[in-house]
């Protein structure tokens, strides 16, 4: 039987009735349409479903979704304000960070989240922190120079 | 996965109540990063969810006289990053940096990872060779349990099916003790090929007292206690036939990670190294407790 959820995504109160087996994943997809949350393993291996819970990272196949209400969940589509693309946006763009896109928006997520708490990584940080989102296009040389451009900024 | 029924108690004691009431017909849920993998594998159903991901009062990591106290909901994370855990027991968040990924030390639980009882996982070997012991909660009471009777066969612990994990304790180690963790995986934070914690005291140049535990080795962590009983060759080190007498009474499986044979001669590696580096820490004095 679904049950009522409560939840603030990008800023904006929404609501949705979920089953008790749905994760944040579905519900994200299929209620709210936020298809930047991409659906690749949906077993918690290849991060295209990452989000920001409370700015933090998390794996949203990974996530029940009735255990998030009250809490401030992130997709990309809520990084850009209006006119601006994120910093880390455009230096995805600059560097030629992705190819096909599909990991693209957890690659971003999981790197706007180790930059707020760690402002200027190493490479190697970086690394680790992008362990848990995979690439099949790029080999990966790209989206951490992007990443260390934004971090040389701050 | 399967449907089930979703039950979220508002406190410790209302969990007691649910877990009591439905016992096998229902599994306790905090992070959900062991269970929803197996839950979307179909391979348990059960009736009921008990979330206790929201019971906030159980996120803590507090020292007395005696140690440190985790609560079972603190996550990886949290452990990882904890100024607390970095000063008093190091060890611990070096092995919470190498589990998984950072989405999931985010979401996860240090309680949860212990209960799911994998042999290969990171925090099991590790607190067993800290002498840690485990609190739980039940309508019946609380009782303590000592880590190295907690993990009983492969998935399961010594938990009755209305008891919650609630707390984990970890006493300061006698002054001159090392630590180490090394872990083999195929790629940085992933399940380990092999795995090996230490634990050495030393007295001068005389070991005193070993403990050694594999991970991905058997049924549950194992104790090398063949290869522990090496420590008193009085030369202050391991010889090459201790980390070979872990490697032989190791007992992996083969899988995705490497074949039995493979990981054994892994396992020998490892514990060389894992003894050598536990050593290297006891003599430098570094362990972190400051009694």
């Amino acid at each position: 039987m679904k049950k009522y959820l409560e939840l603030t995504v990008n800023g904006e109160a929404r609501e949705a009735y979920v089953e008790p087996w749905w994760t944040l994943q579905d519900v994200l997809r299929r209620e709210f349409g936020l298809f930047g949350v991409k659906s690749g393993c949906e077993t918690g291996h290849c991060g295209s479903c990452t989000i920001l819970i409370d700015g933090k990272a998390v794996k949203s196949c990974l996530v029940l979704a009735l255990q998030v209400k009250d809490k401030k969940i992130t997709t990309i589509e809520g990084l850009a304000s209006k006119d601006n693309l994120h910093p880390l946006q455009k230096s995805f763009l600059e560097h030629f960070a992705f190819q096909c896109g599909f990991c693209t928006p957890g690659m971003i997520l999981t790197a706007k989240a180790m930059l707020d708490e760690n402002p200027r990584p190493t490479e190697e940080e970086v690394k680790r922190a992008l362990n848990g989102n995979l690439c099949r296009c790029t080999g990966y040389v790209k989206i951490i120079e992007a990443i260390l451009a934004v971090g040389d900024k701050q | 996965m399967r449907p089930f029924e979703f039950l979220e108690p508002a406190n410790l004691a209302e969990a007691c109540q649910l877990i009591s009431r439905y016992k096998d017909r229902a599994k306790l849920i905090a992070g959900g990063q062991s269970l929803l993998p197996i839950l979307k594998q179909r391979m348990i159903s059960p009736e009921y969810l008990i979330s206790i991901k929201n019971l906030h009062e159980l996120e803590y990591i507090k020292q007395n006289s005696s140690g440190i106290e985790i609560g079972a909901l603190t996550t990886h994370h949290a452990i990882e990053i904890s100024p607390l855990i970095k000063e008093k027991f190091p060890i611990l968040a070096e092995m919470e940096n190498s589990l998984g990924s950072i989405q999931i030390r985010n979401w996860g639980t240090i309680g949860g990872n212990l209960c799911h009882a994998d042999p290969a996982g990171d925090p099991g070997v590790v607190l067993l060779a800290l002498k840690a012991s485990v609190m739980t909660n039940s309508i019946r009471g609380n009782r303590e349990i000592p880590l190295d009777s907690f993990f009983v066969s492969y998935m399961e612990t010594a938990l009755e099916p209305d008891e919650i994990l609630t707390e984990i304790h970890i006493p300061y180690p006698v002054p001159h003790t090392g630590f180490s963790y090394v872990k083999e995986s195929v790629r940085f934070g992933e399940r380990p090929i092999a795995s090996a914690a230490a634990a050495i005291s030393i007295k001068g140049k005389n070991i005193k007292e070993a403990r050694i535990y594999l991970g991905a080795a058997g049924n549950t962590p194992k104790r090398a206690v063949k290869a522990e009983k090496y420590y008193n060759t009085g030369a202050g080190k391991f010889p090459e036939a201790a980390s070979q007498a872990a490697s032989d009474e190791a007992e992996p499986g083969s899988d995705l990670e490497g074949t039995k044979e493979y990981k054994k001669q892994i396992i020998k590696v490892i514990v060389k190294r894992a003894l050598s580096q536990a050593i290297a820490q006891a003599q430098a004095g570094s362990t972190g407790d400051t009694r």
